[in-house]
């Protein structure tokens, strides 16, 4: 954490719209800036179906972004050429969801995890290859004989394990986790987001840390920000966050987080938004909030509010607070 | 009672926490497990035998007798089964027994050969339909449907006018042709499926080339029903072929096959009834044994029907 002032991704207006039919399109991410320094945490947190895990395959060039840029180290992603397009995907690397789901059932651990090494040439010799194999599976607390398992010989947790050392074979600066922990209960999750921290420290790496779980956000994040249909709508250090949310959707969202003290936990007041979320497609002007706002405003309707600096890094969109 | 009780804690007496990461089952790969599980259903077995017995046959069989399959033994016109001859004689006295196993060859080759050829048209058809999508997805795909609505029967005939030949070559030709339809829709489903799928997605994100996607990943997930579809396609083209030839338009005498036999025989059927058995009863064994065994595959080789 020594050097936190390098910006290693800088995301400049981006969207991302598909097109469902002739008439509507699906504005999974609308008009979103962020930026992640180098050895920072940023978690992105909100509801299913958000945008949260559109954003980070967009940022890691998975899906070409309808608008905007994304820069990483001052270059844009999507307009790379063939073999910089190569180099950037030896830097920026994805943890999936859910683990059963991620790992091709044919191949084994071993290949699984050497495929990002044989398309970056990382090793010279299969001696070499095997070595790194074991190496890695120790790194991420496995056995090396997993190495000669099949995905469905593993357990959900040891899976995720595995998707964590293929995204960390090819030695990357970035790595976007995608909810790596929902799909896991309990203990399980504890020890993965320790993994991730361990390896951040040793491996000085950059998470964009997306999740719906607050709580675990929080632990592993430096900075949060929240988003709600495909706009980021806060955007603050995570204790400023927790402490002092701004945007009416945060206040909810936090109010949500169960707090493990029963005398607490049985007083704590909790915000119940009215409704549900509305359809991303084809949405009304304005903020995406107002429908469920309890303060909205004549002038949430027609224009939407951009995200402004409240001081010490804390941003927020909403009218209440820029005025 | 439960003041006796509190003093008796749990104690751990084995289990090391070192050995909970340790997996007991010897590993195993995907076509180890399919041929396990193969294994145990009998049905499939019978038919691995009988489809090994007929094929064996069919290579040796003609070899087993003193005639030829177009040697004609005036004399002995319509004989039933004897010691001499094994399965009679037809009605230009050759040898039933011979002509099965040669007729059969022409009909084994055609199912196998037909069936691969139709498959593998078939799935790169379906697979690059499939894997680039959108417009090529929607061109192809029209064009399979095109295809699909020309009756097969109006292709062979047309076939074999233009090649002016009536035989084995015609008859494969015209068989994929339109074979191959089927496949390429089973294997554009799945791999549409597939292509989603987030292994193939952080195939992508690693970036693994194209080719390679397609060869490391989607192809290995789609053997399986490629497989299974093969050896249901196989009885279908026997079928086919016997039919064509029952009509007339396939194999000319005097090489034979099962249905040219069966055609020939169906004059004689109020007299000579073993004439027609014969190629009959190896179709219908054939058939049989194909679609068991493709029924046995699929249950071994589709995952979502594991245990």
């Amino acid at each position: 954490m020594a050097k936190l002032h390098e910006e290693l991704i800088q995301v400049n207006n981006l969207k991302k719209y598909f097109r469902i039919s002739r008439k509507s399109v699906l504005k999974a991410v609308d008009d979103v800036s962020f930026s992640i320094k180098k050895g920072e945490t940023l978690g992105l947190v909100g509801e299913s179906g958000c945008g949260k895990s559109t954003c980070g395959r967009t940022v890691v060039g998975l899906y070409d972004a309808t608008g905007g840029s994304v820069l990483y180290e001052g270059k844009d992603v999507h307009r790379l050429k063939k073999d910089e397009k190569l180099q950037f995907k030896k830097n920026a690397q994805y943890i999936f969801q859910d683990p059963y789901a991620s790992l091709d059932p044919r191949m084994t651990i071993g290949d699984i995890i050497g495929e990002g090494m044989d398309v970056h040439q990382m090793h010279s010799n299969e001696k070499e290859r095997t070595a790194r194999i074991h190496e890695l599976l120790e790194l991420v607390g496995l056995n090396p004989e997993h190495a000669v398992r099949y995905p469905h010989e593993l357990s959900g947790g040891q899976r995720q394990r595995v998707g964590i050392a293929r995204a960390l074979a090819v030695e990357p600066e970035f790595i976007v986790c995608d909810e790596p922990i929902s799909a896991l209960d309990v203990s399980i999750q504890a020890q993965i987001v320790n993994l991730l921290i361990e390896l951040q420290e040793n491996l000085d790496l950059t998470y964009l840390f997306i999740s719906h779980d607050l709580s675990m956000v929080k632990h592993i994040s430096n900075r949060v920000a929240v988003m709600y249909l495909g706009v980021i709508v806060e955007l603050a250090s995570s204790e400023e966050l927790y402490k002092n949310a701004l945007h009416p959707y945060t206040k909810a969202l936090m109010s949500a987080i169960p707090v493990p003290d029963p005398d607490v936990e049985s007083s704590r007041e909790r915000i119940i938004l009215p409704g549900d979320v509305p359809s991303p497609i084809n949405p009304p002007p304005g903020c995406k909030f107002q429908g469920r706002c309890k303060y909205a405003m004549p002038i949430c309707k027609e224009k939407t509010p951009e995200l402004v600096d409240q001081g010490d890094g804390h941003f927020v969109a909403c009218y209440l607070h820029n005025k | 009672m439960a003041e006796t009780t509190v003093d008796e804690k749990f104690e751990i007496i084995g289990c090391e926490n070192s050995d909970s990461e340790k997996i007991v089952r010897p590993t195993m790969t995907y076509w180890q497990d399919a041929w396990r599980r193969l294994k145990s259903n009998n049905v499939a077995m019978i038919s691995i035998v009988i489809l090994i017995a007929l094929v064996v046959m069919t290579i040796i069989g003609p070899h087993l007798t003193p005639y030829t399959h177009e040697e004609m033994i005036v004399e002995e016109r319509n004989m039933a089964p004897s010691s001499e001859h094994w399965f009679g004689t037809d009605e230009l006295g050759r040898d039933i027994f011979t002509r099965v196993w040669k007729g059969g060859r022409v009909s084994m080759l055609i199912g196998v050969v037909g069936a691969f050829v139709a498959s593998f048209v078939g799935c790169i058809y379906g697979g690059i339909a499939a894997y680039f999508g959108g417009t090529v997805d929607d061109i192809m795909m029209r064009i399979v449907e095109i295809l699909v609505s020309i009756p097969y029967l109006i292709v062979v005939i047309l076939i074999s006018v233009l090649t002016r030949s009536k035989g084995m070559g015609s008859i494969l030709l015209a068989l994929c042709i339109t074979g191959w339809c089927g496949t390429a829709r089973l294997v554009r489903g799945q791999i549409l499926q597939l292509k989603e799928k987030e292994f193939v997605i952080a195939a992508k994100a690693l970036g693994v080339s194209d080719w390679k996607i397609i060869t490391r990943h989607l192809i290995p997930n789609t053997l399986g029903i490629i497989i299974v579809s093969i050896t249901f396609d196989i009885p279908g083209f026997i079928f086919s072929e016997a039919f064509l030839s029952y009509i007339g338009l396939g194999v000319q005498s005097p090489d034979t096959s099962w249905g040219a036999m069966a055609s020939a025989a169906q004059n004689n059927l109020m007299f000579y009834p073993y004439q027609l058995f014969f190629p009959a009863l190896m179709i219908a064994l054939t058939m049989l044994a194909f679609s068991l065994l493709g029924d046995g595959l699929r249950d071994a080789l589709d995952p979502r029907l594991r245990q």
